[in-house]
C-alpha cells in the first residue's frame, strides 16, 4: 500500500472518497498524515479561510481519496468556516465531490464530548467509522474502553489508534479497504437536547470507564498558572523565545549570507557579462536575501511547535488573554504577534490557530507592524549614522533608546491598529473566546518535524517565488537602459551614474515631488522602491547608489552625502521620516502575498498595503515636521 | 445563578445557555456546555479573567462575558462531585437527565 499525490486535486473522479471529520485537536491531521504522508495537497475552499487536505491512498484493489476536513465541534454551523464542513459533507461545495464514506476521528480521553459530534455525523446516514485516538492515555489514566461494546452501542466499526506511534493504522487501512461493508446503525441517534445527552450517557455506560483527570497536568498547572510564579515563567519563556530566535539563529544566518554572497560573485564572474550580472547579482542575491531567513524561520517554528505540542502555548495564551482582550484580540494573538518580531510571514500563518475569524483577521493585520527582523538593518544603519552616541543614564544611551523606542512604537501601533479594526472594519459579532487546555504531553518528534517542515517549506516556496520575480525585475530596472558614464569616474561612481540614469533611477527622480516633503531625494527613493521587495534591500541599494572614492564605511558616506545643490541629503528630519516610514509601511510584498493567501481574499492585503502606506506617509511627514521644528 | 458567579472549586450543573440574536453562543453547546452537564470551576487566570472550567473530561477557558450566559445550579453534594468529577461525572449527568 502506498500513498502519493496524483498531481491533481481529485486524482481519480471515480475513486472512493473518504472524508475525515473531527473536532480540532482530535488527532485528525496526525492520522491523515500517517495514512497519506507528506505528499498531500492542500486545497482552499471559496470564501472561507479554512482549507482541506487531500491525499490518495492506494489499497490492493482500489484507490481511495482521503480528505482531511477542517476541524469542527459540531455540524450545526455557527460560522462560514464551520458551514463549509457541512457543505462539503453534503456535496454542496462546487468542484468537490461529496464523500462516499466518513471517518470520524475522536479523542478517546474526551469521549463524553466527542460523542456529541459523533451523533450528528451518524445522523447523516452515510457509511461511517469511528477512529479513537490517544487510547494509550485513557489506559494511563485508569480508564478502559471496550471497543467491541462501543461498536455495538454505536452501530458502526470502531478502531483505536495511537497516532504518533502508528499503532492501529493497519486496522484503519483494513477498514478503509471496504467502506461499503461497514456496519450501519439501525436507528439514527438523537442529535440534540436531553435525548442526545441520554444517548451519550447510555453509550458511555455500556462500554467505557472514563479516565481520571490528569493529575500531572493539574500539578504542573498549579505552578505554571500561579499568579506570581506563572506570570514570571511566562515572561521568561517569551523573552527566551524572542532572544533565541534573534541570537541563536544568527550564526547560521550569517553563514548563509556569506554563502549566497560568494555564490553570487562566483556566478557573476564565471558567466560574466550582463547575464552573469543578472544571474549573480540579481537572482542568486535576491533569492539568497530571502533564504537567509530560513534558520530563523526553522528555529521559530521548532520552538513554537514544541511549546504548542507540549501544551504550554494554551497556558501562555490564557495568561495573555485579558490584556489582548482590551484590544479586541485574544490570548492566542499574543503568541502570534510575538513570533512576528522575527518575521511576519510565519506569524500570519500561525493565525490559523485562532478559531474566530474576526480575531484572526485583526491579528493578521497587526502582525506586520511588529518590528520584524528585516527592519533591523535599516534601523541599525540609520541609528549608527545619525543618532549621536550619547549616554542618557549610565549604560543606557541615545542609540539604544532610539532602537527600543522604534520597537515599542511598532508594538503599540499594532495593538492600536487591531483595536481600530475591531471598532470599524471588523464589526461582526464575535464568538465566545474558548481555549481548551490539553493535558501536558510529550511531543512526538515526528509531529514536530512535520510542523516545522510545513512552515519552512511554505515560507521558502511562496516567498521565494515572489522575491525571485521582484528581484529579477528590480535588477532589470536598475540596469536598463545601459548608459555610458562619462570618463574620469571611479568604478563605484560609474556604477552610481549608471543607476541614476536607469529606469529605476529615473523613477526615483520622478517621484521626488511626492516624497520631497519627507526630505527624500532620488537615491532615497530608489532605495525605497527596492525595499518593496525586502526591507533590507534599502540598505544595499543605498550602498550602491552612494558610491564614493574613499574607503569610508556606509554610515560615514551617508553622513556626507549631498544633493546636486550641495545640501545634505540625510538631515535629522529626513532620517526621522525614514525611520517612521519603515515602522509603518508594509513594504514587504511577500507579507502582502501571505496575507492574501491566509485571509483567502484580495481586499485585506490591499487594505493593509494601502492604509499602512498612507499612514506611513503621514506619520513620516509629522516626524519630519516635528524634528525640523525641534532642531532649527 | 450564572456560571460566572460560581466560585473556584465549586461544581455546578448547567440548566441552560442564554442565546443572543447572533447565536454564536451555540459554540458553547457544541463544545459541551449542555443542560445537565456537570462543570467544575477549576481556577482563574492571574488577572481574574478568563476562568478554567472542567467538564466532560476536558478543561477549557471561558471569559466572564461568556460564563455569564450560562445558567447553573450548585451540585447538591459539591464536595463529593469534585472528588469524583471525571470518573462519575458522566454517570451523574446521565442520571440527571
Amino acid at each position: 500500500m502506498s500513498c502519493h499525490d496524483e498531481g491533481s486535486l481529485l486524482a481519480d473522479p471515480t475513486a472512493t472518497t473518504v472524508a475525515i471529520v473531527g473536532s480540532p485537536n482530535a488527532g485528525k491531521t496526525t492520522l491523515f498524515n500517517a495514512l497519506c504522508g507528506l505528499r498531500a495537497k492542500t486545497a482552499n475552499y471559496p470564501g472561507v479561510t479554512v482549507s482541506r487536505r487531500e491525499g490518495t491512498l492506494h489499497l490492493p484493489d482500489r484507490v481511495l481519496t482521503l480528505v482531511d476536513l477542517p476541524g469542527t465541534y459540531s455540524l450545526s454551523p455557527v460560522s462560514p468556516d464551520e458551514e463549509i464542513v457541512v457543505d462539503a459533507l453534503e456535496g454542496r461545495v462546487e468542484g468537490v465531490r461529496p464523500p462516499d464514506a466518513l471517518m470520524v476521528v475522536a479523542d478517546a480521553t474526551t469521549l463524553e464530548r466527542s460523542l456529541l459530534l459523533v451523533s450528528e455525523v451518524l445522523a447523516l446516514g452515510r457509511p461511517t467509522a469511528l477512529v479513537l485516538t490517544m487510547v494509550d492515555e485513557v489506559a494511563a489514566r485508569n480508564g478502559r474502553i471496550d471497543m467491541g461494546r462501543l461498536s455495538r452501542a454505536l452501530g458502526v466499526p470502531v478502531v483505536g489508534v495511537i497516532g504518533h506511534r502508528g499503532v492501529g493504522l493497519d486496522e484503519v487501512r483494513e477498514l478503509l479497504a471496504d467502506p461499503a461493508g461497514w456496519d450501519r446503525p439501525v436507528l439514527s441517534p438523537p442529535t440534540s437536547g436531553a435525548e442526545r445527552s441520554g444517548w451519550v450517557a447510555s453509550v458511555l455506560a455500556t462500554s467505557i470507564t472514563a479516565p481520571e483527570m490528569d493529575e500531572r497536568t493539574r500539578r504542573i498547572d498549579a505552578v505554571l498558572l500561579h499568579p506570581v510564579a506563572g506570570t514570571v515563567i511566562f515572561l521568561a519563556t517569551m523573552f527566551a523565545l524572542f532572544q533565541a530566535v534573534f541570537t541563536v539563529a544568527a550564526p547560521a544566518m550569517d553563514a548563509l549570507d556569506s554563502l549566497f554572497s560568494n555564490l553570487a560573485h562566483a556566478v557573476d564572474s564565471l558567466i560574466g557579462g550582463t547575464l552573469g550580472s543578472f544571474l549573480g547579482d540579481g537572482i542568486v542575491a535576491g533569492v539568497g536575501a530571502v533564504l537567509v531567513f530560513l534558520p530563523q524561520i526553522v528555529l521559530l517554528f521548532l520552538m513554537l511547535a514544541l511549546l504548542e505540542k507540549v501544551g504550554y502555548l494554551a497556558r501562555a495564551a490564557l495568561l495573555a488573554d485579558r490584556v489582548m482582550g482590551r484590544f479586541g484580540l485574544e490570548g492566542r494573538s499574543f503568541v502570534v504577534m510575538l513570533s512576528a518580531f522575527a518575521c511576519a510571514i510565519p506569524a500570519i500563518m500561525a493565525t490559523r490557530t485562532i478559531p474566530s475569524e474576526r480575531r484572526r483577521l485583526a491579528t493578521m493585520m497587526s502582525a506586520p507592524l511588529m518590528t520584524c527582523s528585516a527592519r533591523l538593518p535599516v534601523y541599525t544603519l540609520m541609528i549608527a549614522a545619525f543618532v549621536p552616541d550619547r549616554s542618557v543614564m549610565g549604560p543606557i544611551g541615545t542609540q539604544g533608546l532610539t532602537m527600543f523606542g522604534l520597537y515599542l512604537l511598532g508594538a503599540l501601533s499594532g495593538l492600536a491598529w487591531a483595536a481600530l479594526l475591531n471598532v470599524t472594519a471588523l464589526r461582526s459579532p464575535t464568538a465566545p473566546v474558548m481555549m481548551e487546555l490539553p493535558p501536558y504531553r510529550m511531543p512526538s518528534a515526528k509531529s514536530v518535524a512535520l510542523y516545522v517542515w510545513d512552515g519552512a517549506w511554505a515560507f521558502t516556496r511562496k516567498a521565494g517565488t515572489v522575491i525571485l520575480g521582484v528581484t529579477a525585475l528590480l535588477w532589470v530596472l536598475l540596469n536598463v537602459p545601459s548608459v555610458t558614464p562619462p570618463p574620469g569616474l571611479t568604478d563605484a561612481q560609474a556604477a552610481s551614474y549608471r543607476m541614476e540614469h536607469s529606469i529605476a533611477g529615473r523613477a526615483g527622480a520622478a517621484i521626488e515631488p511626492v516624497f520631497a516633503p519627507l526630505g527624500f531625494n532620488w537615491q532615497v527613493n530608489v532605495a525605497m522602491i527596492g525595499s518593496l521587495a525586502a526591507r533590507e534591500v534599502f540598505v544595499s541599494t543605498l550602498a550602491v547608489t552612494t558610491a564614493s572614492e574613499s574607503e569610508e564605511a556606509l554610515p560615514e558616506r551617508l553622513q556626507r552625502l549631498t544633493d546636486g545643490e550641495g545640501r545634505k541629503v540625510f538631515t535629522p528630519p529626513t532620517v526621522a521620516a525614514i525611520l517612521v516610514f519603515f515602522v509603518y509601511a508594509l513594504q514587504c510584498l511577500s507579507t502582502v502575498v501571505v496575507l492574501g493567501r491566509e485571509s483567502n481574499s484580495r481586499k485585506w492585503p490591499a487594505m493593509a498595503f494601502g492604509s499602512m502606506f498612507a499612514f506611513a506617509y503621514v506619520a513620516a511627514l509629522v516626524a519630519h515636521t516635528v524634528v525640523a521644528a525641534v532642531t532649527s | 445563578m450564572r456560571l460566572s458567579e460560581a466560585r473556584v472549586g465549586d461544581s455546578v450543573v448547567i440548566r441552560g445557555v442564554e442565546q443572543t440574536e447572533h447565536g454564536l453562543e451555540r459554540r458553547l453547546e457544541h463544545v459541551g456546555f449542555l443542560p445537565g452537564t456537570v462543570v467544575r470551576v477549576e481556577r482563574r487566570a492571574p488577572l481574574g479573567d478568563p476562568t478554567i472550567y472542567e467538564l466532560r473530561g476536558f478543561r477549557i477557558t471561558l471569559r466572564r462575558d461568556s460564563a455569564q450566559l450560562i445558567d447553573v445550579v450548585d451540585v447538591i453534594d459539591a464536595a463529593d462531585a469534585a472528588d469524583t468529577t471525571g470518573r462519575d461525572a458522566g454517570t451523574e449527568a446521565g442520571a440527571g437527565t
